[in-house]
């Protein structure tokens, strides 16, 4: 089965049984999943803490592209090849 | 670098709450002398091992057995893991939840569930769980979790009477509306072990079965998650056994017994220490069960000069004593163990006999002849 790319108007949510939270013993964010904990670094935790399931993927890669003053066509490559990559794990659904 | 001095907090605690189960299966982790109801500990215990938990920086806990829905608690238990951040994990057979407990769990704030499977085929299934009618219960309740709105992942044991319908489970899985699936080889500890014969599928049988899951992931990309475990007894290198021993996890026998990994009271010597006179923290930081194979200072010299050593943490230590006599000796499924070819003997003879009966997992002949007492007098 091949994937479909990730539409800009998608509106991507953390996966059911996939929580983001706060890891007070190690001073650190992580992803709790079945079976899986993944630390996302930096950029990674600035998508995952944008995807509520109600803001698009292109409202997501212009406030990246604001907050790092950066060029939004890098910021539209990464937000969407994490997203994809995301969604293929399960960790994200859109 | 040694980590036994200040090793860091575990990620995932499995949590026994009960050897009690309905199910028989001859490949159940469980030890072969269950613990008694009697003997589990109490609701607060519990409740007060959880904070511990949560203190520590555990992260996931897995409530398991037996089966843990026999226990009434188990909501509550739930309920409290979810309220201090806990992420909670239901390791089920699924055949004596119904619909308002699966809801009540949903309530109380269960994170996941994973449902145990024998296989496709009804028959073989009952055979293998010594439970007829177990397929219809497990898929009735599959439905439970999906209409409840859990998400659910089921998980397979491969032996040799299911391992041609590895892809069919597989496809069991997606239809169930299952995230993931965990389709692990049988592992040789405990019941396993003593049914090894009965179990265990030829080289041949797990060459296709991989294929069937390569194949399997590449048509349901996207679809499913499948988690594969590989046969020790035919492999070439040794799994990092529990992330290492006493690096990440932790597991708790129903009497509270702490762990380093469920098969780990095999290992003659090892003293394990109770939830009951210390606190986990504690336990985890210097039990001297912990600290036995912590790091990388115990090992032989062949695995600590080997390059893997922090890859693999030296395999699995309960499968160093099961086949070799000596639980600090080199993973037997390692190609440079001495005892690797024998190791791929022992399988290659299992699996060419026809199989022998199964050997069921049961409380010990002493517990059934009491309730034989009982029921008679």
């Amino acid at each position: 089965m091949t994937i479909p790319p990730l539409s800009s108007e998608a509106r991507p949510g953390l996966a059911p049984g996939v929580r983001l939270t706060f890891d007070k013993a190690r001073d650190r964010w992580v992803v709790l999943a079945p079976e899986r904990v993944l630390v996302p670094d930096e950029t990674a935790l600035e998508i995952l803490q944008r995807c509520d399931g109600a803001k698009q993927v292109d409202a997501i890669i212009d406030e990246l592209a604001t907050a790092y003053s950066a060029d939004r066509s890098e910021i539209e490559h990464d937000v969407k090849d994490l997203l994809a990559s995301l969604i293929e794990k399960r960790i994200v659904t859109a | 670098m040694n980590e036994a001095t200040n090793p860091s907090p575990p990620l995932a605690a499995l949590l026994e709450l009960t050897h009690r189960c309905p199910l028989q299966c001859p490949y159940c982790s469980n030890p072969l002398e269950l613990e008694r109801a009697k003997g589990e500990l109490s609701t607060a215990e519990w409740l007060r091992v959880l904070d511990e938990a949560a203190e520590l920086g555990i992260l996931q806990v897995h409530f398991s057995g037996g089966e843990p829905a026999v226990r009434r608690d188990l909501p509550d238990l739930v309920a409290h893991a979810r309220k201090i951040g806990l992420y909670s994990n239901l390791i089920t057979s699924g055949v004596t939840l119904d619909q308002p407990k699966v809801a009540r769990l949903k309530e109380a704030g269960l994170d996941h569930v994973q449902l145990s499977i024998q296989d496709v085929d009804h028959q073989t299934a009952a055979f293998i769980a010594n439970y007829p009618g177990v397929q219809g219960k497990k898929l009735a309740f599959a439905r439970m979790v999906k209409e409840a709105g859990l998400p659910l992942t089921i998980n397979a044991v491969i032996n040799r009477h299911n391992i041609t319908r590895v892809e069919r489970m597989i496809d069991l899985a997606v239809a169930l509306g299952a995230g993931r699936v965990e389709m692990a080889h049988a592992q040789y500890y405990g019941w396993a072990i003593k049914n090894r014969a009965a179990l265990m599928p030829t080289l041949e049988q797990v060459h296709e079965a991989s294929r069937h899951v390569d194949s399997a992931r590449e048509r349901l990309r996207g679809q499913i998650v499948i988690d594969y475990v590989l046969p020790d007894y035919y492999a070439r290198q040794p799994k990092a056994c529990m992330g290492g021993w006493g690096r990440q996890f932790l597991n708790i026998t129903p009497s509270g017994e702490v762990l380093p990994c469920h098969a780990a009271q095999t290992i003659p010597g090892l003293v394990f220490e109770s939830v009951r006179h210390k606190p986990l923290g504690e336990i985890w930081a210097s039990s001297p069960a912990f600290e036995r194979f912590r790091g990388t200072d115990w090992m032989p010299d062949l695995c600590r000069t080997c390059d893997q050593r922090e890859v693999d943490w030296g395999g699995c230590r309960c499968q160093a004593l099961a086949v070799v006599g000596d639980a600090a000796a080199t993973d037997p499924a390692c190609a440079l163990s001495p005892k690797n070819a024998a190791l791929r003997a022992l399988a290659d003879d299992a699996a060419s006999q026809p199989p022998p009966d199964f050997v069921y997992r049961r409380m010990t002949p002493h517990d059934s002849k009491a309730a034989l007492v009982t029921t008679t007098s």
